[in-house]
């Protein structure tokens, strides 16, 4: 693909935006299987909690909670766009930082935990 | 800044198989993109196949795939898109059949143009008589300010070639019919409202469209279409949540 | 599927992303506060138990989400694989249902 007519902040934010979510649309229906089917009781909840403090899987949670913050910033310009109607780009950009500062935020917060 | 004395230029020739010939091309001061076109027709080789008319921004007929992005080639000076080593390469637009070297066949665009009733309906007087009277349109309305933003389309197709939905789907209905449709929802005067929002509906139409404003980035006349396509969507959007339609 | 049923499909696609809007923000916080010195399932529980508004809010988030993302994957599907046409459509929103009612058993497991 000629990436040349692809390189606008806009498309950059579209890309982030579909990429994130397909990829949480592809987790969701095995968060919500594995969720329910831990939460039999506290025990079992309980010790998949415990599973889940492995390194590697507290790092899937990180780039979840980051995807999941990423498309939310990328929403929230589309209803911008489409609802508010927003024009000029600037205002793009100011969607876009504060999409960036939340998912820095975030990142911070789970690694000080 | 030094310019090269002369630009490597790579043209598409053929139709959609064929493939990049070189040419080169003295350089000089202010020339256009068409200017080097037109060079290497007159002077190199008469057969290359372009469009082009009015030289000056109005027609719409000259837009091409210039290194990578669609332009407007009367308009483009060489030393906006000209990479350090002169190197030029000049392809028809993309989204559209080839008909041959730099022209691309225009006719899905215009098709969808209709298709999306880009024509003006006049509400008094369908039979297309002359109106009694004239309509006042105030200025500042904000129906009038809408229309205004896109009105200036000259129909160059840069941003249908730029548009990645129009790649995926071949039935999606591309950014400048949209927008020209929009001009038309906010034409007081016009009488096919329901319709043309009936007509821009739907995957085909306006709900297809990702806002990556890839239309709005390359437009030449600076319009909007994917401002334009979010008007259509937000009418949609409460004419079918309140049952209007 | 028609213009109107897709047209429908979008506005279900806006309608369930604002109240996702929120409904991420809340989950996102939540995380946030949850894991501050470890999670435990008997914080989570003593949070969720017989509350009838976490339950209603999980509800609605899991079925806003399920649908939200079964819509966006359709999109993917019809623009990159080409896949369209009125059984696909029917078969992403069952797939969308199923994924809510999958959400929704977990609520309810937190709830009970
Ligand atoms: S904003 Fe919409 S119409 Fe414009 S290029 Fe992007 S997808 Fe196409
Ligand atoms: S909207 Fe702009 S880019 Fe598209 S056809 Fe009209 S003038 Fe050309
Ligand atoms: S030749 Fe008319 S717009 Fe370029």
């Amino acid at each position: 693909m000629d990436l040349r007519p692809r390189s606008h902040p806009t498309y950059l934010a579209f890309v982030v935006h579909r990429v994130s979510g397909l990829l949480l649309a592809l987790f969701l229906p095995l968060h919500f299987w594995v969720l329910g089917t831990a939460i039999t009781g506290e025990a079992r909840l309980e010790g998949f909690l415990r599973w889940a403090d492995n390194p590697l899987v507290k790092a899937a949670e990180t780039v979840l909670v980051v995807l999941l913050a990423a498309h939310l910033a990328g929403g929230l310009r589309v209803l911008a766009l489409e609802f508010l109607g927003w024009r000029s780009r600037q205002k793009d950009l100011v969607a876009a930082s504060a999409g960036i500062a939340l998912l820095a935020g975030l990142a911070f917060l789970l690694n000080v935990v | 800044m030094a310019e090269p004395a002369s630009l490597k230029v790579s043209v598409w020739r053929g139709g959609a198989d064929g493939a990049l010939a070189r040419f080169e091309v003295p350089a000089r001061e202010n020339q256009t993109v068409l200017d080097v076109v037109t060079h290497i027709q007159r002077e190199l080789d008469p057969s290359l196949a372009y469009r082009f008319a009015c030289r000056v921004g109005m027609c719409g007929s000259c837009a091409m795939t210039v290194n990578g992005r669609a332009r407007w080639t009367c308009r483009t000076h060489v030393r906006k898109v000209v990479g350090p080593d002169g190197a030029l390469e000049l392809r028809p637009l993309a989204n559209l059949p080839v008909i041959r070297d730099l022209a691309a066949d225009l006719t899905p665009f215009f098709e969808k143009w209709r298709r999306a009733r880009g024509r003006f309906e006049p509400r008094e007087a369908p039979d297309g008589a002359v109106p009694e009277d004239f309509a006042v349109v105030p200025p500042a309305s904000r129906a009038r300010r809408e229309a205004d933003a896109g009105i200036e389309c000259i129909g160059c197709g840069v941003c249908y070639a730029s548009c990645d939905v129009v790649a995926w789907n071949p039935d999606y209905l591309g950014p400048a019919a949209l927008n020209r449709a929009w001009t038309l929802v906010n034409d007081v005067r016009d009488g096919a409202r329901a319709e043309r929002l009936d007509a821009v509906a739907g995957d085909a139409g306006c709900h297809s469209c990702h806002s990556t404003q890839s239309c709005t980035e390359r437009c030449p006349k600076g319009l909007d279409p994917s401002s334009a396509i979010a008007g259509l969507k937000r009418t949609l959007f409460w004419d079918t949540l309140f049952g209007r339609r | 599927m028609s213009a109107r049923g897709q047209t429908h499909l979008w506005v279900v696609q806006r309608v369930t992303a604002m109240l996702l809007a929120i409904a991420v923000t809340v989950h996102l916080v939540t995380i946030v506060i949850a894991v501050r010195g470890g999670l435990t399932a008997a914080e989570i529980l003593a949070r969720t138990r017989g509350s009838e508004g976490w339950l209603a809010f999980y509800c609605v988030f899991a079925l806003a989400a399920g649908l939200h993302g079964a819509i966006g994957l359709r999109a993917i599907a019809a623009e990159t694989l080409g896949l369209r046409g009125r059984g696909a459509d029917l078969a992403w929103v069952a797939i969308g249902l199923l994924t809510a009612a999958f959400g929704i058993r977990a609520a309810i497991g937190l709830y009970a």
